[in-house]
């Protein structure tokens, strides 16, 4: 029983029946983000009423607060692919990780740009160390330390173990990492930074954020989809089943 | 497995004694590092005794990490790392003799000499007390979370710079708390607190760390 289960995740996580079968997937992931992105954003950006507070500015939130979660997600789907391929040497996963780190830099990045964008009308200056936008540039470190020991290593077998092991261990220390500056925070700048999560959001403001949380999720699986094909290309470029498709002009 | 900690612990630390001059090194970094600072920006007690905490720590992170090179550099280089992993006692606990000689040789120097450079900086006896519990605390969880990081680019050329991106970041938890504890007691208010978190990570990674630096230096040999 067990061994017809492992052969059965063997033949599906094989880089070639990925690649075959993907290449279906990513149109619909594609079509799917662009389509709710469109319409999460014009209800965001047209619908959705004016906050009697922060007046219009507030539509930043989304793409900030999308953008926010999923550096965190892509991090634990980093994370916990980096520990399927650790733990049962599936090549296909350790890809995955390899191919989430870059766009879960990206996200990072843009969470950190839009939170300094929305900080310059609210906060009077664009970097306030608010503890939420600490967090998100610790976590930014942690994905530089991680793409670059994954570049830093030749053999690939090996990268993917280290920076796999090295994601675990960020995986551990982001509560810590999250709690202790949020202490910190507390600590420092008390009641000056203004709450941005006010205990209820408007329902015709929540709705556009969480189309866009979705249209960003879409947005990832296609674009982690299409990097870890070029991952799967560029690891087997040696292998008998790329060098068939190069001979058929297929790539 | 007593016997080979022990024995694992006693030549690391007679390997550092027999270059002494190499064992000053981060000290000396430590001190010259803390001491631009009132060149830096200014004498004036009251600034340098606002800055202390964050100054003392941030130089004693910075001295752990250069000096972290040397807890398995050599080992690799003359294969004796090999050697530790073919023996047949659990690799976690020889790792854990290892990174204490480590911390015995840099870290509780650093303790040692931090009331000096709390004095530098104008800390009042209490907070420099307090420094000291901070650092005695904090120094061994370093030197546990950069031994993760040296394990993973101790084969990688010029690992240096790679090392510090990896570690510094896993540092910064500690950082707070050390530093924040010895703000705290400036003004008098109580450090239970933080103490406690720093002794409770210290707890976490005196457990789980070992662990992982087995499973990179297995991955860092298996190359």
């Amino acid at each position: 029983m067990f061994t017809r289960i492992w052969r059965w995740i063997q033949r599906f996580s094989s880089p070639q029946y990925f690649y075959d079968m993907s290449a279906a997937l990513i149109p619909w992931f594609a079509v799917g983000a662009l389509l709710i992105g469109v319409y999460g954003l014009y209800l965001g950006l047209f619908v959705a009423p004016t906050d009697y507070q922060q007046g219009d500015s507030y539509r930043i939130i989304y793409i900030h607060v999308p953008a926010a979660w999923m550096s965190l997600f892509v991090y634990m789907v980093m994370a916990i692919s980096a520990a399927i391929g650790l733990i049962w040497q599936i090549r296909l996963a350790d890809m995955v990780a390899a191919a989430s780190a870059p766009i879960g830099a990206s996200f990072t990045f843009l969470a950190l740009v839009t939170g300094a964008l929305w900080g310059k009308p609210m906060w009077g200056a664009y970097w306030v160390w608010d503890a939420r936008l600490t967090s998100e540039l610790i976590l930014l470190f942690l994905y530089m330390g991680y793409m670059a020991l994954q570049s830093a290593i030749d053999d690939q077998r090996s990268a993917d173990k280290a920076s796999g092991l090295l994601a675990i261990v960020g995986v551990v220390n982001i509560p810590i990492i999250h709690y202790s500056v949020e202490w910190w925070n507390t600590l420092h700048q008390g009641a000056t930074v203004t709450k941005f999560d006010t205990p209820s959001i408007h329902v015709d403001m929540l709705i556009p954020l969480l189309l866009m949380a979705l249209a960003f999720k879409l947005f990832y699986v296609a674009m982690v989809l299409v990097r870890t094909r070029n991952e799967a290309l560029y690891r087997d470029r040696n292998r008998r089943w790329v060098r068939d498709l190069f001979e058929a002009k297929k790539i | 497995m007593g016997k080979a900690f022990y024995h694992v612990l006693m030549r690391d630390i007679r390997l550092a004694l027999r270059s002494s001059h190499e064992l000053a090194n981060p000290l000396i970094f430590f001190v010259l590092v803390v001491s631009l600072f009132p060149l830096a920006v200014t004498p004036t007690p009251e600034a340098l005794r606002a800055m202390a905490p964050g100054v003392i720590w941030v130089s004693a992170l910075l001295a752990v990490l250069l000096s972290l090179d040397r807890l398995f550099k050599q080992d690799y280089e003359d294969g004796s790392l090999d050697q530790l992993m073919l023996s047949p006692n659990p690799l976690m606990v020889l790792v854990l003799a290892k990174v204490l000689a480590h911390w015995l040789l840099t870290g509780l120097p650093l303790v040692l000499i931090a009331p000096l450079l709390g004095m530098f900086l104008a800390l009042p006896s209490a907070a420099n007390e307090v420094l000291v519990y901070s650092l005695l605390l904090g120094t061994p969880v370093l030197s546990l979370i950069g031994a993760i990081g040296v394990s993973l680019t101790v084969a990688v050329n010029r690992g240096g710079v790679l090392l510090s991106l990896i570690v510094l970041p896993l540092y910064i938890p500690i950082l707070i708390f050390g530093a924040n504890a010895v703000d705290v007691a400036m003004s008098d208010m109580s450090v239970r607190g933080q103490l406690l978190f720093l002794a409770a990570v210290l707890a976490l990674s005196i457990s789980l760390a070992p662990l992982a630096i087995a499973v990179a230096l297995r991955i860092t040999a298996s190359r």
